[in-house]
Protein backbone atom coordinates (compact mmCIF):
# COMPACT_ATOMS: atom_id res chain seq x y z
CA UNK A 1 0.00 0.00 0.00
CA UNK A 2 3.00 2.21 0.85
CA UNK A 3 4.60 1.36 -1.86
CA UNK A 4 1.52 2.84 -4.02
CA UNK A 5 1.25 5.93 -2.24
CA UNK A 6 5.00 6.70 -3.05
CA UNK A 7 4.11 5.75 -6.81
CA UNK A 8 1.37 8.04 -6.90
CA UNK A 9 3.48 10.91 -5.15
CA UNK A 10 6.41 10.72 -7.12
CA UNK A 11 4.01 10.47 -10.16
CA UNK A 12 2.47 13.68 -8.97
CA UNK A 13 5.62 15.15 -8.26
CA UNK A 14 7.07 14.38 -11.99
CA UNK A 15 3.88 15.37 -13.85
CA UNK A 16 3.56 19.07 -11.83
CA UNK A 17 7.74 19.95 -11.73
CA UNK A 18 8.48 18.25 -14.66
CA UNK A 19 6.22 19.94 -16.53
CA UNK A 20 7.01 23.04 -14.99
CA UNK A 21 10.62 23.05 -15.98
CA UNK A 22 9.84 21.95 -19.80
CA UNK A 23 7.58 25.25 -20.03
CA UNK A 24 10.14 27.62 -18.03
CA UNK A 25 12.68 25.72 -20.75
CA UNK A 26 11.51 26.13 -23.86
CA UNK A 27 10.63 29.84 -22.90
CA UNK A 28 14.21 30.47 -22.07
CA UNK A 29 14.96 28.99 -25.22
CA UNK A 30 12.83 30.56 -27.22
CA UNK A 31 14.06 34.08 -25.91
CA UNK A 32 17.70 33.39 -25.71
CA UNK A 33 17.49 32.07 -29.42
CA UNK A 34 15.96 35.25 -30.90
CA UNK A 35 19.35 37.02 -29.50
CA UNK A 36 21.45 34.51 -30.77
CA UNK A 37 19.47 34.69 -34.23
CA UNK A 38 22.50 36.89 -35.84
CA UNK A 39 25.01 34.33 -35.53
CA UNK A 40 24.30 31.07 -38.00
CA UNK A 41 25.10 27.83 -37.24
CA UNK A 42 25.63 25.68 -40.39
CA UNK A 43 26.62 22.15 -41.04
CA UNK A 44 28.43 23.28 -44.15
CA UNK A 45 32.00 22.66 -44.71
CA UNK A 46 32.45 26.33 -46.92
CA UNK A 47 33.48 29.13 -45.00
CA UNK A 48 31.03 32.40 -46.20
CA UNK A 49 32.39 34.70 -48.49
CA UNK A 50 32.61 38.21 -47.73
CA UNK A 51 34.66 37.91 -44.34
CA UNK A 52 38.28 38.50 -45.02
CA UNK A 53 41.07 36.60 -43.56
CA UNK A 54 40.18 34.91 -40.55
CA UNK A 55 40.84 32.39 -38.06
CA UNK A 56 39.24 29.25 -36.79
CA UNK A 57 38.54 27.48 -33.56
CA UNK A 58 36.59 24.68 -32.53
CA UNK A 59 33.98 25.81 -30.01
CA UNK A 60 31.38 23.23 -28.16
CA UNK A 61 27.90 23.14 -25.80
CA UNK A 62 27.07 19.90 -23.83
CA UNK A 63 24.35 19.54 -21.89
CA UNK A 64 22.48 16.88 -20.08
CA UNK A 65 18.95 16.97 -19.44
CA UNK A 66 17.03 14.33 -17.23
CA UNK A 67 13.39 12.59 -18.24
CA UNK A 68 10.96 13.08 -14.92
CA UNK A 69 9.40 10.15 -13.22
CA UNK A 70 6.00 11.17 -14.79
CA UNK A 71 8.00 10.75 -18.27
CA UNK A 72 9.66 7.18 -16.95
CA UNK A 73 6.22 5.93 -16.57
CA UNK A 74 4.48 6.99 -19.67
CA UNK A 75 7.34 4.96 -21.36
CA UNK A 76 6.88 2.25 -19.59
CA UNK A 77 3.48 2.24 -20.94
CA UNK A 78 4.37 3.22 -24.11
CA UNK A 79 6.44 0.19 -24.13
CA UNK A 80 3.72 -2.13 -24.11
CA UNK A 81 1.72 -0.81 -26.82
CA UNK A 82 4.39 0.84 -29.26
CA UNK A 83 4.25 3.92 -30.73
CA UNK A 84 5.69 7.38 -30.90
CA UNK A 85 6.94 8.29 -27.54
CA UNK A 86 6.22 12.75 -27.32
CA UNK A 87 7.53 12.72 -23.57
CA UNK A 88 10.57 11.85 -24.75
CA UNK A 89 11.01 13.90 -27.85
CA UNK A 90 10.57 17.14 -26.65
CA UNK A 91 13.26 15.90 -23.94
CA UNK A 92 15.56 15.58 -27.09
CA UNK A 93 14.28 18.93 -28.20
CA UNK A 94 15.21 20.59 -25.48
CA UNK A 95 18.75 19.58 -25.09
CA UNK A 96 19.69 19.88 -28.63
CA UNK A 97 18.53 23.34 -28.62
CA UNK A 98 20.49 23.81 -25.49
CA UNK A 99 23.60 22.25 -26.56
CA UNK A 100 23.73 24.73 -30.05
CA UNK A 101 22.94 27.95 -27.89
CA UNK A 102 25.53 26.97 -25.34
CA UNK A 103 27.89 26.36 -28.31
CA UNK A 104 26.66 29.83 -30.06
CA UNK A 105 27.62 31.63 -26.59
CA UNK A 106 31.08 30.02 -26.63
CA UNK A 107 31.76 30.98 -30.69
CA UNK A 108 30.36 34.54 -29.29
CA UNK A 109 33.11 34.71 -26.65
CA UNK A 110 35.40 33.93 -28.96
CA UNK A 111 34.65 36.45 -31.51
CA UNK A 112 33.32 34.42 -33.91
CA UNK A 113 30.92 35.66 -36.51
CA UNK A 114 29.67 32.43 -37.91
CA UNK A 115 29.77 28.00 -36.85
CA UNK A 116 30.40 26.29 -39.65
CA UNK A 117 30.48 22.37 -40.13
CA UNK A 118 28.46 21.83 -37.03
CA UNK A 119 28.11 18.36 -35.80
CA UNK A 120 25.35 17.08 -32.94
CA UNK A 121 25.95 13.81 -30.90
CA UNK A 122 23.63 12.43 -28.88
CA UNK A 123 24.00 9.71 -25.85
CA UNK A 124 22.05 8.34 -23.58
CA UNK A 125 23.39 7.97 -19.66
CA UNK A 126 22.04 5.24 -17.86
CA UNK A 127 22.57 3.58 -14.13
CA UNK A 128 21.12 0.57 -13.25
CA UNK A 129 18.81 0.41 -16.66
CA UNK A 130 16.88 -2.70 -14.91
CA UNK A 131 16.46 -1.00 -11.86
CA UNK A 132 13.57 1.18 -11.30
CA UNK A 133 15.54 3.79 -9.20
CA UNK A 134 17.97 4.49 -12.19
CA UNK A 135 19.45 7.71 -13.63
CA UNK A 136 18.26 7.86 -17.07
CA UNK A 137 19.52 11.16 -18.73
CA UNK A 138 19.99 12.52 -22.15
CA UNK A 139 23.75 14.18 -23.25
CA UNK A 140 23.51 15.81 -26.54
CA UNK A 141 26.90 17.95 -27.58
CA UNK A 142 26.72 20.14 -30.02
CA UNK A 143 30.24 21.56 -31.57
CA UNK A 144 31.62 23.15 -34.89
CA UNK A 145 34.18 25.50 -35.93
CA UNK A 146 33.99 29.44 -35.17
CA UNK A 147 35.44 31.36 -37.70
CA UNK A 148 36.45 34.59 -36.12
CA UNK A 149 37.35 37.73 -38.55
CA UNK A 150 41.18 39.06 -38.03
CA UNK A 151 39.46 42.68 -37.74
CA UNK A 152 36.86 41.78 -34.96
CA UNK A 153 39.09 38.96 -33.00
CA UNK A 154 40.90 39.33 -29.51
CA UNK A 155 44.63 39.23 -29.26
CA UNK B 1 47.63 24.38 -32.60
CA UNK B 2 45.08 24.89 -34.82
CA UNK B 3 41.51 22.73 -34.43
CA UNK B 4 39.11 22.25 -36.69
CA UNK B 5 36.00 20.30 -37.83
CA UNK B 6 36.44 21.36 -41.22
CA UNK B 7 39.20 19.53 -44.03
CA UNK B 8 41.37 22.47 -44.53
CA UNK B 9 42.71 25.84 -42.60
CA UNK B 10 41.66 28.92 -44.25
CA UNK B 11 43.61 30.55 -46.55
CA UNK B 12 46.40 27.66 -45.66
CA UNK B 13 47.98 24.88 -47.35
CA UNK B 14 48.55 21.67 -45.95
CA UNK B 15 52.27 20.82 -46.28
CA UNK B 16 52.18 17.25 -44.46
CA UNK B 17 49.95 14.56 -43.40
CA UNK B 18 50.35 12.59 -40.17
CA UNK B 19 47.05 10.69 -40.46
CA UNK B 20 45.11 9.96 -37.65
CA UNK B 21 45.23 10.91 -34.13
CA UNK B 22 43.10 9.95 -31.10
CA UNK B 23 42.33 10.83 -27.02
CA UNK B 24 40.34 8.93 -24.79
CA UNK B 25 39.01 8.87 -21.55
CA UNK B 26 36.15 6.92 -19.69
CA UNK B 27 34.76 8.50 -16.51
CA UNK B 28 32.61 7.24 -13.79
CA UNK B 29 30.33 9.46 -11.67
CA UNK B 30 31.01 9.82 -8.16
CA UNK B 31 28.05 8.67 -5.69
CA UNK B 32 27.12 12.34 -4.53
CA UNK B 33 26.57 13.51 -8.43
CA UNK B 34 24.91 9.88 -8.65
CA UNK B 35 22.47 10.85 -5.04
CA UNK B 36 21.18 14.37 -7.22
CA UNK B 37 20.54 12.98 -9.98
CA UNK B 38 18.37 10.26 -8.38
CA UNK B 39 16.62 13.45 -7.32
CA UNK B 40 16.47 15.02 -10.69
CA UNK B 41 14.67 12.08 -12.25
CA UNK B 42 11.91 12.85 -10.02
CA UNK B 43 11.52 16.05 -11.10
CA UNK B 44 13.60 16.50 -14.22
CA UNK B 45 15.39 18.97 -15.53
CA UNK B 46 19.51 19.63 -15.97
CA UNK B 47 21.80 17.33 -14.43
CA UNK B 48 24.69 20.08 -13.98
CA UNK B 49 26.82 17.70 -12.45
CA UNK B 50 26.93 15.77 -15.22
CA UNK B 51 26.88 18.22 -17.79
CA UNK B 52 30.23 19.39 -16.07
CA UNK B 53 31.71 15.92 -15.74
CA UNK B 54 31.21 15.30 -19.82
CA UNK B 55 32.21 18.70 -20.84
CA UNK B 56 35.65 17.96 -18.42
CA UNK B 57 36.16 14.58 -19.64
CA UNK B 58 35.65 16.01 -23.11
CA UNK B 59 38.72 18.61 -22.87
CA UNK B 60 40.54 16.03 -21.23
CA UNK B 61 40.16 14.05 -24.51
CA UNK B 62 40.89 16.42 -26.63
CA UNK B 63 44.15 17.41 -24.73
CA UNK B 64 45.25 13.90 -25.28
CA UNK B 65 44.00 13.86 -28.64
CA UNK B 66 46.67 17.40 -29.08
CA UNK B 67 49.42 15.79 -27.14
CA UNK B 68 49.65 12.80 -29.52
CA UNK B 69 49.63 15.21 -32.75
CA UNK B 70 51.96 17.61 -31.07
CA UNK B 71 54.64 14.69 -30.41
CA UNK B 72 54.39 13.87 -34.12
CA UNK B 73 55.43 17.15 -34.68
CA UNK B 74 51.72 18.66 -35.90
CA UNK B 75 50.87 22.27 -35.83
CA UNK B 76 47.03 21.63 -36.37
CA UNK B 77 44.38 18.95 -36.04
CA UNK B 78 41.89 19.00 -38.56
CA UNK B 79 38.23 17.37 -38.74
CA UNK B 80 37.81 16.70 -35.38
CA UNK B 81 35.03 14.29 -34.14
CA UNK B 82 33.75 13.37 -30.90
CA UNK B 83 32.10 10.18 -29.83
CA UNK B 84 30.59 9.02 -26.60
CA UNK B 85 29.91 5.52 -25.79
CA UNK B 86 28.84 3.81 -22.39
CA UNK B 87 31.16 1.23 -21.51
CA UNK B 88 29.61 -0.09 -18.30
CA UNK B 89 26.81 1.22 -15.96
CA UNK B 90 27.83 3.84 -15.04
CA UNK B 91 30.40 4.92 -16.86
CA UNK B 92 31.20 6.65 -20.27
CA UNK B 93 33.88 6.80 -22.81
CA UNK B 94 34.69 10.27 -24.58
CA UNK B 95 36.49 9.52 -27.55
CA UNK B 96 38.15 12.75 -29.67
CA UNK B 97 39.64 11.78 -33.01
CA UNK B 98 40.77 13.55 -36.03
CA UNK B 99 43.96 14.35 -38.91
CA UNK B 100 47.01 15.45 -37.44
CA UNK B 101 48.38 18.18 -40.21
CA UNK B 102 51.41 20.33 -40.97
CA UNK B 103 50.02 23.96 -42.31
CA UNK B 104 52.31 26.40 -43.86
Amino acid sequence: MTGVGIFLVLLFLGFVFGRLAEKRHFNSLARREKLAANLPAVNMKVLPVGLGECRTRLVSGNVVISIDYYKKVLSWFRSIFGGELRSYETLLERARREAILRMKAACKLAGGKIIVNVRIETASINRYSQNRSSVAAVEVVAYGTAVIPYGLSKP
Amino acid sequence: MIVTTLEHVPGKKIKKHFGLVQGNTIRSKHVGRDLMAGLKNIFGGELKGYTELLSESRQQATERMLAQAKSLGANAVLNVRYSTSSITQGAAELYAYGTAVIVE
